[in-house]
């Protein structure tokens, strides 16, 4: 895949010294301490140090590290705060880690285009405290949005609890710039809407940084709504969560959320941040509703009712901000919260259709069962988006194979479903293997030939989201014979 | 490639055996093509109708294998969009592909074959209460919106992008077929879903050059209990731009806002409220109140609401814009027909940022109109296109102005479409 060679200690200083001169001294890390510093990412039982890491400053930067790798051959691998929790931002032995948290410039707050444009290290929510006093925030709010970056967002297509209604990093991104794998500074898009052309802003979005690397965003901005409301409700068991999401969705109501956790991750929330859910709750539902007040104050009564009706046996109403942010801290601690309740966890992320919830949440109790191995379940309800979190102990033995074959377990039960391996997360290293499940080859190939067209060398990211590396020489299909381009000495087969 | 002959020498004798092949593919649709299949004035030489993938695929693999050039039909409302084709050997008829697959009514989704058409959707969709909540605007005289491929292929938009967004954003799933009749699926049937590279976002808009979509999943939307549109006269283009931004700034959720300037009769500007009837009712009142004097609220859609404001004899013009810069762009397209004596029809999405200008089928007028338009975009940020013009001026016309990132564009068709046997020369920079 790469041109590196055996004398692997000579090829890293020279490089050291050639990014050095075009960064300057101490934006190059080469010392093997500060080096493992960047390790991992949120998934850190993913663990690869980085031949070399550059903390860049700005998009002259990136592209100079860019164009050094290229004509180096070596791979390079763009980190923003390194919160993702699929391994996208794993860095490769061999290669460059391009950390972009550096850059965390805000440009102006432009309400009347109901834009900003931002640099890739900026935090998600910084946006939208930067939004908050025109009446404006920025929409996609991954639970981890007080620390991740808008450039790891644009890589990974973040969602959160209000993609719901929302949507996803996806729907709020009309401008990028990026460089290329090439080497090359593009443009695409801007504060207006289509530009011309194929929609290469849509495909780089959610691309896990295999296309190139953002070195500034422009992010569409989404006006405060006139009223939210938030009710906590308590239920005898998931079943009735679900059949009450059902009637919810059912009658046409789009919450801005629905997140429901069950029984044991109530426990480890509470062991964590005492929330104070209902006590003797097997599940609870949070339901947001957001929009004009005329429009939220009759969907939320009917929504009370509909809880009610499916044997919601306490219902709390957030009567402020404050008891509001109270009902969210249980949920948005949930990961977090699991190290109270078990020293080890896998977190998954695949999502089910909707409707399948119950049969899906009956069949992981039937597999935690039959393994021994306890699953905690979180999940966005409203879009069948599931966090089941596969608790062990590592210090047993042969604990954790079993939870890792639980965690599998559980994706093909997405995938059997008619779900997908990964709702938000991305399949960075972690979940590559898995694609080949809910993927054809062809699929997987044709899904590759733009990361041909894009980087025909396979030196951004390499190693991430596919299983088997297409080569790009490769002509799609069943041609014989060598491909036209590489007879007329156009193309490599690398 | 020299593309300009309809089949190459070497096949041409083979016209019995090709015919053959794609009646064998399609278990007896495929025929000759008529001169009604031409597409932007260029002729067809075959149509086969696929009913499904797996028909489509064979008919692919004949493709290939006779290296023809290939171009998909849906029911042809969007046909003259675009570049005109170097060549059509093989027309690919969308009409039988027409079937709802799934609609799973409790998740909101809904998955066809490409030939159908938005309008039967619909019908199927509305027992539900639920709706695809993409709404191209439909040719003058009619309402059809054309196909499910058709729309995903033009990405055409309408008013309710303003709150549901555009067709990429509704899309979830896709099955296409490549030019060598290979199947390939990327997405799925669940609205959250991020394994992958998402190729719905690379056909969307890509004007039939990557592949023959054969099937889409979309995410759906309740269709809501009330609906009421208020509507205000625009005496100018400052107050087109005032009136965008009181509403999109405003606490009301507008699912969509249109200005309408003919160029005879009575400028205005439409915002289109959506929810529950009491809810409808309060909002429309505050709305009222907000856009001021004259303003009223109708129950039922403006007569021109979700309409082209062109026809098949003249030229219409897609010009994106910043929403802030309506009046600008407003302006500059004024400065630009002044000197040509008229004043140019304009609707589209102001809020969102898409108008549509026609101009009249003269090729040096539009022309010198769009290189104007085009020197000074980008003050407004934007892109001019020419979405539609008749066949003949066609060939005259530059039909999409400057590109960014066309070298990728091209290294991307490359590698969908080695032999640029795919709709050649419909999109960007001749691919």
């Amino acid at each position: 895949m790469t041109n590196l060679q055996p004398a692997q200690g000579m090829v890293v200083a020279t490089l050291a010294k050639r990014l050095r001169s075009a960064v300057g001294d101490n934006a190059v890390i080469d010392d093997h301490v500060r080096l493992r510093t960047y390790e991992c990412d949120g998934l850190t039982h993913h663990r690869v140090t980085p031949a070399l890491v550059v903390l860049c400053e700005s998009a002259a930067d990136i592209r100079a590290v860019v164009v050094i790798c290229v004509e180096a051959g070596v791979p390079f691998v763009a980190r923003g705060s390194g919160t993702g929790l699929s391994g996208g931002a794993l860095p490769h032995a061999d290669g460059v880690l391009i950390v972009t948290s550096r850059m965390r410039g805000v440009g102006e707050i432009d309400i009347a285009n109901q834009r900003v444009v931002v640099e890739p290290g900026v935090i998600n929510l910084q946006v939208s405290r930067a939004a908050i006093p025109h009446g404006y925030y920025y929409a996609p709010d991954p639970s981890s949005q007080q620390i991740c970056s808008i450039g790891g967002n644009l890589a990974e297509n973040s969602g959160g609890a209000h993609c719901l209604k929302y949507g996803f990093t996806v729907n709020h991104v009309t401008g990028v710039e990026i460089v290329t794998p090439n080497g090359d500074l593009l443009r695409l898009g801007g504060k207006a809407p289509d530009p011309t052309g194929y929609d290469l802003l849509g495909v780089i979005v959610g691309s896990e940084g295999t296309l190139g690397v953002a070195t500034e965003v422009t992010l569409k901005l989404t006006r405060l709504p006139e009223s939210v409301r938030t009710l906590l409700a308590a239920f005898p068991g998931t079943d009735e969560a679900g059949a009450a999401t059902s009637a919810i969705i059912g009658a046409g109501v789009v919450p801005a959320a629905i997140e429901m956790m069950d029984a044991l991750a109530i426990q480890a929330a509470e062991a964590a941040v005492q929330c104070d859910y209902p006590p003797g709750a097997g599940a609870v539902l949070i339901v947001e509703l957001d929009g004009p007040h005329a429009e939220v104050e009759q969907q939320f009564h009917q929504v009370q009712q509909f809880c009610r009706d499916r044997g919601a046996f306490e219902i709390r109403v957030a009567v402020d901000d404050v008891e509001r942010a109270l009902f969210w801290k249980g949920r948005k601690s949930a990961f977090a919260a699991v190290g109270r309740i078990s020293p080890d966890y896998i977190v998954q992320d695949g999502v089910v259709p909707r409707t399948s919830l119950p049969t899906v949440l009956g069949r992981i109790r039937e597999l935690a069962e039959s393994s021994g191995i306890r699953v905690a379940n979180v999940f966005h309800a409203g879009d069948g988006n599931l966090h089941p979190l596969v608790l062990f102990d590592n210090s047993v033995p042969g604990e954790s194979d079993r939870a890792e074959r639980v965690s599998g377990a559980i994706l093909d039960l997405c995938i059997e479903y008619g779900g997908s391996i990964t709702g938000e997360h991305g399949v960075g290293s972690d979940k590559a293997k898995y694609m080949p499940r809910m993927f054809t080859d062809d699929d997987l190939d044709t899904m590759q030939l733009v990361r041909c067209a894009f980087d025909a060398r396979g030196l951004a990211n390499p190693g991430k989201i596919f299983p088997t590396p297409r080569l790009c020489g490769e002509v799609p299909g069943r041609r014989q014979g060598a491909h036209p381009l590489v007879e007329a000495g156009l193309a490599e087969a690398f | 490639m020299n593309r300009t002959s309809a089949v190459p020498e070497s096949h041409r004798r083979d016209d019995t055996a090709a015919l053959a092949s794609l009646n064998t593919a399609t278990r007896g649709h495929a025929r000759t093509a008529r001169a009604s299949d031409g597409v932007a004035g260029v002729p067809a030489r075959y149509v086969a109708l696929p009913c499904d993938t797996a028909q489509a695929a064979a008919v692919m693999t004949v493709a290939a294998e006779y290296e023809m050039t290939v171009l998909a039909r849906g029911s042809g409302t969007k046909l003259s969009w675009g570049g005109a084709p170097a060549s059509v050997d093989l027309l690919i008829d969308t009409s039988r592909m027409d079937a709802v697959i799934e609609h799973n009514a409790g998740d909101l989704i809904v998955h066809t074959q490409a030939g159908l058409t938005l309008t039967a959707l619909a019908r199927r969709l509305s027992p539900a209460g639920q709706r695809l909540a993409i709404d191209p605007p439909a040719p003058s005289g009619s309402a059809a919106q054309g196909t499910v491929g058709g729309v995903i292929s033009t990405a055409a938009s309408g008013p309710l992008r303003l709150s549901f967004g555009a067709v990429r954003d509704l899309l979830i799933g896709v099955t296409m077929v490549r030019a060598d009749g290979v199947i390939a699926h990327a997405g799925g049937k669940v609205v959250k879903n991020v394994a992958g590279y998402d190729l719905g976002k690379l056909l969307a808009g890509s004007f039939g050059t990557i592949g023959v979509m054969t099937e889409a999943i979309f995410r759906l939307h309740p269709y809501p209990p009330a609906q009421r549109w208020v509507s205000v006269p625009i005496p100018n283009s400052r107050a087109a731009h005032d009136v965008t931004q009181r509403v999109i700034h405003s606490h009301l959720a507008p699912s969509a806002l249109e200005l309408d300037r003919p160029n005879s009769g009575h400028p205005s500007i439409s915002v289109l409220l959506e929810g529950t009837h009491a809810g409808v009712a309060d909002r429309s009142a505050t709305m009222r109140e907000l856009l001021g004097a004259g303003a009223v609220e109708q129950e039922i859609r403006p007569p021109w609401w979700g309409r082209r404001p062109w026809d098949d004899r003249s030229v219409a013009l897609r010009l994106t814009h910043q929403i802030a810069s309506l009046q600008t762009l407003i302006d500059a397209l004024d400065a630009a027909t002044r000197p040509f004596g008229f004043l140019a029809d304009i609707r589209g999405a102001a809020g969102v940022g898409i108008l549509h200008a026609v101009l009249p089928a003269d090729p040096t007028t539009v022309t010198t109109i769009t290189a104007a338009l085009r020197a000074a975009a980008a003050t407004w940020g934007g892109d001019v296109v020419i979405l539609d013009a008749p066949a003949d001026i066609r060939a005259a016309l530059d039909i999409w102005g400057p590109v960014n990132g066309l070298a990728l564009m091209r290294r991307i068709k490359d590698q969908f479409d080695p032999e640029h046997r795919l709709a050649p020369g419909r999109f960007v920079g001749g691919i």
